[in-house]
């Protein structure tokens, strides 16, 4: 099942991995420009997904307490207080609106003549495994316990998996970890992600973070209706002049082949603690096997010379 | 100097992880380098008629070849489910094609050193079964010196192949680094343990790994940008400094008084040491550059900054 774009380039990841007739590839879209940073999509997770807490730790950043993607974090809202930056006159971001005396509320109320708006904006986003087309961490797994789903989704077997780390600093985006602690949580010692609630997605329902999300900020569906969708919304922010909006993940000619889990992001990725313009390792693995084989022949030849006798 | 890079990054934070992995990789790669050379060695020595040559070879990959095995299972999460490498063979997974490599080698170089101890019996008390290893003792070692070469090489592929930014950078480089420090192991350890007569071949070999490490590690650097800081920063950068140190003292120590015991002895010492220090070098530095986000947003950034975003061209 080795095609031409298996290691890089766009495919059906589920083709790919052998299904004939797969169903269509699910993945969510993360609108982070209608987050509001309540962070139910990380409780839902945990509560359906029985993720153990990863301690209770106060990180003093901002009302960030979760800090990053690992083993026991499967969703992370992301708090950024950043100063205003000089905007186009507010726009309605398409926030779920109040309704006052059963008028709708025009938004008008929050747009507040300039010295009144904060000094400062905040960006907040959902982050979660990106589902990766072209996932380095199935590729690089040595058991199989990592494996591409019906769904092209990307999901750890805790059965089959020895916990030899390797897909921990193979994935691009620091998402999947060896769960280390609580000590005794299950699966310690076990490579650990968001399945994108593999067993709900059997059962014909939505994953967990996206059911809770109060604003619809996570939207789960198939991933083509997905990027159609995201590129809208895009167009319909720029257009009313947020002209930070962007589409990170969604082309499916990017360094992992698109992510089933995208998002649209107000400022460039390092902000959110997103790689820039990641890369699937895999796709210079033909290059690094080449000169692994040319070293190894330099070794076998280096020892041949070695017993070459100058007689004098 | 090249100015500091100015980066963002949320709060600090790493964007790809470190592995988790502990001292037990780095000194799995030295010694499957020390064996796979020793193997080498040994069947050179068969065939040239040194035979203290070839049997220190054979004990050496011995040793090497069980210290891999046990530090490889020490190593994961779950050691009982080590079987699972054997489930599938998976041509993406370098550590899935290394566990097969060892896998081929591992028995062969063990067949040729059990050989080695069934010689060293008094004669008439041999069992058959033993005479039967002692007779395929030769043939073993050859296949075993034929399968040697990649157990060397592999595991840079294995360290490359990842998001760690010193370690994916160092991509075309690091097999000829990890090939060049496994032959100036087994040099040095054959320099240590075989009388200097019969040990020219370990001298020529030390030597010439030493040159190749040295060398490839200075293009490896130079091909790297940034990421070739972290390899003089830190822990990083102090096991880098002594694998220099003790690398270059041993090949020269070899080259200049490689025939008077006493000098074979500490200079091939000084180059098994220097293998240690090289491959604990290059993991920390990985390591290091995994936990700081410049290692790879900075990078990233002045690829989208020049205009050419990674994107697949048919
Ligand atoms: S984001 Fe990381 S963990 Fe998720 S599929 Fe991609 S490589 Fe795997």
């Amino acid at each position: 099942m080795i095609g031409k774009t298996s290691l890089f380039g766009p495919v059906n990841p589920a083709r790919d991995a052998g299904y004939d007739d797969p169903p269509a590839r699910k993945g969510f879209f993360t609108d982070t420009s209608i987050c509001i940073g309540c962070k139910a999509c990380e409780v839902a997770c945990k509560e359906w997904n029985e993720v153990p807490d990863n301690g209770f730790d106060m990180l003093g950043m901002s009302y960030d307490n979760t800090g990053s993607l690992n083993a026991n974090s499967w969703r992370h809202v992301a708090f950024v207080e950043q100063p205003a930056r000089p905007t186009a006159p507010p726009v309605d971001l398409g926030m779920p609106t109040l309704l006052h005396d059963g008028v709708a509320d025009d938004g008008q109320q929050t747009t507040v003549a300039g010295e009144d708006r904060p000094d400062f904006r905040w960006l907040m986003s959902s982050d979660v495994c990106k589902h990766c087309t072209h996932a380095a961490c199935l590729d690089v797994c040595p058991t199989g316990s990592l494996f591409r789903t019906e769904f092209g989704t990307v999901v750890v077997q805790d059965d089959i998996c020895n916990g030899c780390g390797y897909c921990v600093p193979a994935c691009p985006y620091g998402v999947i970890e060896r769960r280390e602690r609580p000590e005794a949580a299950k699966n310690v010692g076990i490579a650990q992600k968001c399945t994108l609630c593999y067993d709900r997605l059997g059962a014909g329902m939505t994953p967990a973070c996206a059911q809770a999300c109060p604003t619809q900020s996570i939207q789960f569906g198939d991933v083509d209706e997905l990027r159609e969708r995201a590129k809208q919304r895009v167009e319909a922010l720029q257009a009313g002049g947020v002209t930070d909006a962007r589409l990170y993940g969604a082309d499916p000619e990017d360094g992992v082949g698109g992510a089933g889990a995208f998002f649209l992001l107000l400022d460039e990725p390092e902000v959110y603690g997103l790689p820039p313009d990641p890369v699937v390792t895999t796709r210079d693995l033909p290059h690094m096997y080449q000169r692994a084989v040319v070293a190894a022949g330099a070794l076998l030849l280096g020892a041949v010379l070695s017993f070459l006798e100058r007689r004098s | 100097m090249v100015p500091e890079a100015t980066f963002t990054s949320y709060s600090g934070l790493p964007v790809v992880k470190a592995s988790p992995w502990k001292a037990d990789i780095p000194a799995y790669m030295f010694f499957g380098g020390m064996a796979a050379g020793s193997s080498l060695l040994a069947a050179g020595g068969d065939l040239t008629g040194r035979p203290a040559l070839r049997r220190a070879g054979r004990f050496t990959a011995l040793i090497g070849l069980s210290a891999t095995m046990a530090t490889l299972v020490h190593d994961l999460g779950r050691p009982g489910r080590f079987l699972n490498m054997l489930r599938t063979a998976k041509l993406t997974s370098p550590m899935s094609v290394g566990t097969w490599i060892l896998s081929t080698y591992g028995p062969i170089a063990g067949v040729a050193a059990a050989a080695e101890l069934v010689d060293m019996l008094p004669e008439r008390r041999v069992p058959a079964l033993f005479r039967l290893v002692s007779a395929v003792g030769r043939p073993a070692g050859f296949v075993a010196a034929l399968t040697a070469p990649p157990v060397a090489a592999y595991t840079a592929v294995l360290l490359s192949d990842t998001a760690t930014p010193s370690w994916h950078e160092a991509y075309r480089e690091l097999p000829f680094v990890f090939v060049g420090s496994a032959a100036a192991a087994a040099g040095g350890v054959g320099m240590l343990a075989v009388p200097p007569d019969q040990a020219g071949p370990a001298r020529r070999m030390a030597v010439g790994g030493a040159v190749l490490e040295l060398v490839a590690e200075q293009r490896m650097e130079s091909s790297m940008g940034i990421t070739a800081e972290p390899l003089h920063q830190g822990k990083a950068g102090r096991w880098m400094r002594a694998s220099k140190a003790l690398t270059i003292t041993g090949a020269l120590g070899s080259l200049l008084g490689g025939r008077s015991r006493p000098v074979a002895a500490v200079s091939g010492a000084a180059l098994v040491a220097g293998s240690v220090c090289t491959r604990f070098g290059i993991f920390e530095a990985g390591q290091q550059s995994a936990r700081d986000p410049k290692y790879t947003v900075v990078p990233q950034r002045e690829r989208l900054d020049r205009g050419e975003p990674t994107r697949y061209r048919g």
